[in-house]
């Protein structure tokens, strides 16, 4: 299996005025194609900053990220932008959907970028939200679903463009328990079909749907352990 | 092409939700393009009556009047005292070369009479020279003749005013009018000529042979004197030589030198009038550039809104280069929000603009002229405004740093 991401003593140093922040401090690990990877540690432990890096918003300081084999090193911004729009699938703490849009629109969002045209995007986005159990909901304005329903779409945002990763920054923070299950069994679904995901979680249960843990402290990786029996997320409707 | 069709559709979508401000941010440039377009068409509308009338008097004209602009620090005033005569008239035809023709003129009001219809009007006397030099042709029937001149007929041709007056719809010629009580037979209709730049109808006159006027109509003491003589020059290039040979031959005539001062006065008609056209036209430029003022200020308070929109929506701004924005699709979409606030507030000033000067040119009598090329201009000057000031703050969002504009709340 390929390597997606592998990232080589990347730093990330941040100054305001005199003072310098080291976010991340020589960090190096490999994500391989079709892992669930969930990334854990304390608050300001740098995961966040690692995980912007990964999804080409922001660049690191030092150090080397090949994305797919790609060295994403010294792009442009509109090349990283790209890079963002059919590599990366983004799902955010915050949802980040547009308002006043609906979940067909915003799903689209990616592929308007992409210059696809109008028909085809429409299909790929229902098929998308097909995926995510939301297809009845295609024409509700954002504002209109449930926190649960929004991360679902904005999942949906993330695989629409059949990227290379998805990488989901606490997508379950904002979440109660029973719809944080319901997330994490989406990512299994997903993952079971290949895709590749990499997650920002606090809690340990959370992390433990997923068949790696990476821990941070301080800006270093402290412990990269597989987790060779994941938890199977089970909804309630599934059950029994 | 498509990127351009999903900027307006997400800029329309942004207009309605905000309409209420849209349409205060609009304000300004509607204001602004309504006062041009209206202030243009009146410019316009001005300056070609103006151009008009100065064609209606005739071209390259000089007006000679009797008595002096200033006299020793009294003023006589032009016209003052009688020190023209007919034959400083004849001298002029024939002995300036410049000169192409030569109309002395003598001028009274009278009292017209025709059956039981009465009309108070201007009455000229003239040479067969007047209608040439005014380039005023006749709708029917002849010009006075040098043999009505010399022999003093009682001949006269009239204008439409004064046929309407007295004759409405029938036809004049050969009819008897009497002029101060001394019958008349009318041998010509004048064309229609309209107002004088001065605001007098042209057609309330009436004209008959010159020596008629002097020795019957308005008799005076000095029967060879002339009023007003109109001169036409052979070009407008030799215009103002034909001033100075005119002014020569005066000057030789009536025997002026150092001691005696100039008996009468040359005019340059065409000068005159030209300068009026020139402050019109000023006019008009200068009530265009005041609008355009109101334009800049609607185009800032454009600057305004879309800074404040691009602060409010930094976090969409975010999502939007997130998931694979390019900085230029996010510098367009805010492009073209502020050049459909604009436009569409353009569009509306026009009809606003078109509307006022039509409702100006109806309530005031003051003639308007809205041409398509100025309404081209105005739209695609709003659209420069759009573009204008919309740059800065489409350019203050496309430079967003994502993550940053992620974080804001
Ligand atoms: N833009 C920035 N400017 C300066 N310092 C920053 C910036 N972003 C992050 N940091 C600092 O970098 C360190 C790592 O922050 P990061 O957001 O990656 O932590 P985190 O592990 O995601 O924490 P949390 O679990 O609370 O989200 C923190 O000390 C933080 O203050
Ligand atoms: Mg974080």
């Amino acid at each position: 299996m390929g390597e997606v991401v592998k990232i080589t003593d990347v730093t990330k140093v941040y100054t305001m005025g005199d003072q310098r922040v080291e976010a991340l401090r020589g960090v190096s690990f490999t994500v391989r194609q079709g892992e669930f990877v969930a990334i854990m540690g304390a608050s300001g432990s740098g995961k966040s900053t690692c995980m912007n890096m990964l999804g080409c918003l922001d660049v690191p300081t030092s150090g080397e990220y090949l994305l797919e084999g790609v060295n994403v090193g010294g792009l442009s911004r509109n090349e990283l932008a790209e890079i963002r729009n059919n590599k990366i699938g983004f799902v955010f703490q915050g949802f980040n959907l547009l308002p006043r849009t609906t979940a067909r629109e915003n799903v689209e969002l990616p592929l308007v970028y992409a210059r696809m045209p109008a028909a085809a995007r429409r299909e790929r986005a229902l098929a998308a939200l097909e995926r995510v159990g939301l297809a009845g909901r295609a024409d509700h304005y954002s504002n209109q679903l449930s926190g649960g329903q929004q991360q679902r779409v904005a999942i949906a945002r993330a695989l629409v463009n059949e990227p290379a990763i998805i990488m989901a920054d606490e997508p379950t923070g904002n979440l109660d328990s029973r719809t944080t299950v319901e997330i994490m069994a989406i990512f299994q679904e997903l993952n079971r079909h290949g895709i590749t995901i990499l997650m920002v979680t606090h809690e340990p249960d959370v992390a433990a749907f997923t068949g790696r843990h990476l821990v941070f402290r301080d800006g270093t990786i402290i412990a990269d352990t597989p987790n060779p029996s994941p938890a199977v997320a089970v909804t309630h409707e599934e059950a029994p | 092409m498509t990127t351009l069709w999903q900027s307006l559709l997400i800029a329309l979508r942004a207009l309605r939700v905000n309409k209420m401000r849209a349409l205060l941010t609009m304000l300004g440039i509607i204001i602004g393009i309504a006062a041009v377009i209206a202030m243009v068409a009146i410019g316009a509308g001005a300056s070609k009556m103006i151009s008009d009338q100065i064609s209606s008097i005739g071209s390259n004209l000089l007006l000679v009047l009797p008595g002096s602009t200033t006299s020793g620090g009294l003023r006589t005033g032009a016209g003052g005292t009688p020190t023209l005569t007919y034959d400083d008239a004849r001298a002029i035809q024939t002995e300036c070369p410049s000169v192409e023709n030569v109309a002395p003129t003598v001028r009274g009001s009278a009292q017209i009479v025709y059956g039981n219809q009465n009309w108070s009007t201007i009455v000229m006397g003239c040479t067969p020279e007047m209608l040439v030099v005014r380039d005023w042709p006749l709708t029917t029937g002849r010009n006075i003749s040098q043999s009505d001149v010399d022999g003093a007929t009682k001949n006269c041709i009239i204008g439409q005013t004064v046929a309407e007056n007295l004759f409405g719809d029938a036809d004049p010629i050969g009819k008897i009018i009497r002029i101060k009580k001394i019958p008349f037979t009318v041998i010509g209709l004048l064309d229609h000529k309209g107002q004088s730049p001065q605001g007098t109808d042209q057609d309330d006159v009436i004209f008959v042979p010159l020596r008629t006027a002097q020795r019957k109509l308005f008799g005076s003491q000095f029967p060879n004197t002339v009023g007003a003589m109109m001169i036409q020059a052979k070009s407008a290039d030799v215009l103002k030589k034909a001033e100075e040979e005119v002014a020569a031959l005066l000057d030789q005539r009536h025997r002026i030198g150092p001691s005696r001062e100039r008996d009468f006065t040359v005019r340059n008609l065409s000068e005159i009038l030209a300068v009026s056209e020139q402050s019109s036209k000023v006019m008009s430029i200068l009530l265009g550039a005041v609008a355009s003022i109101s334009l800049v200020v609607g185009g800032i308070g454009i600057m305004n809104i879309m800074l404040v929109s691009v602060t409010e929506r930094t976090r969409e701004i975010g999502i939007r280069m997130a998931i694979g924005a390019k900085q230029r699709d996010i510098l367009l979409q805010f492009l073209t929000e502020a050049v459909l606030l604009t436009t569409v507030g353009g569009i509306i000033g026009m009809g606003l603009g078109v509307v006022g000067a039509m409702a100006v040119s109806k309530i005031m009598q003051w003639p308007t002229l809205i041409s398509t090329e100025a309404i081209v201009i105005a739209f695609l000057f709003s659209a420069g405004v759009g573009v204008f000031f919309g740059f800065y703050p489409a350019r203050k969002a496309a430079n967003l740093n994502p993550i940053e504009a992620l974080r804001y709340e």
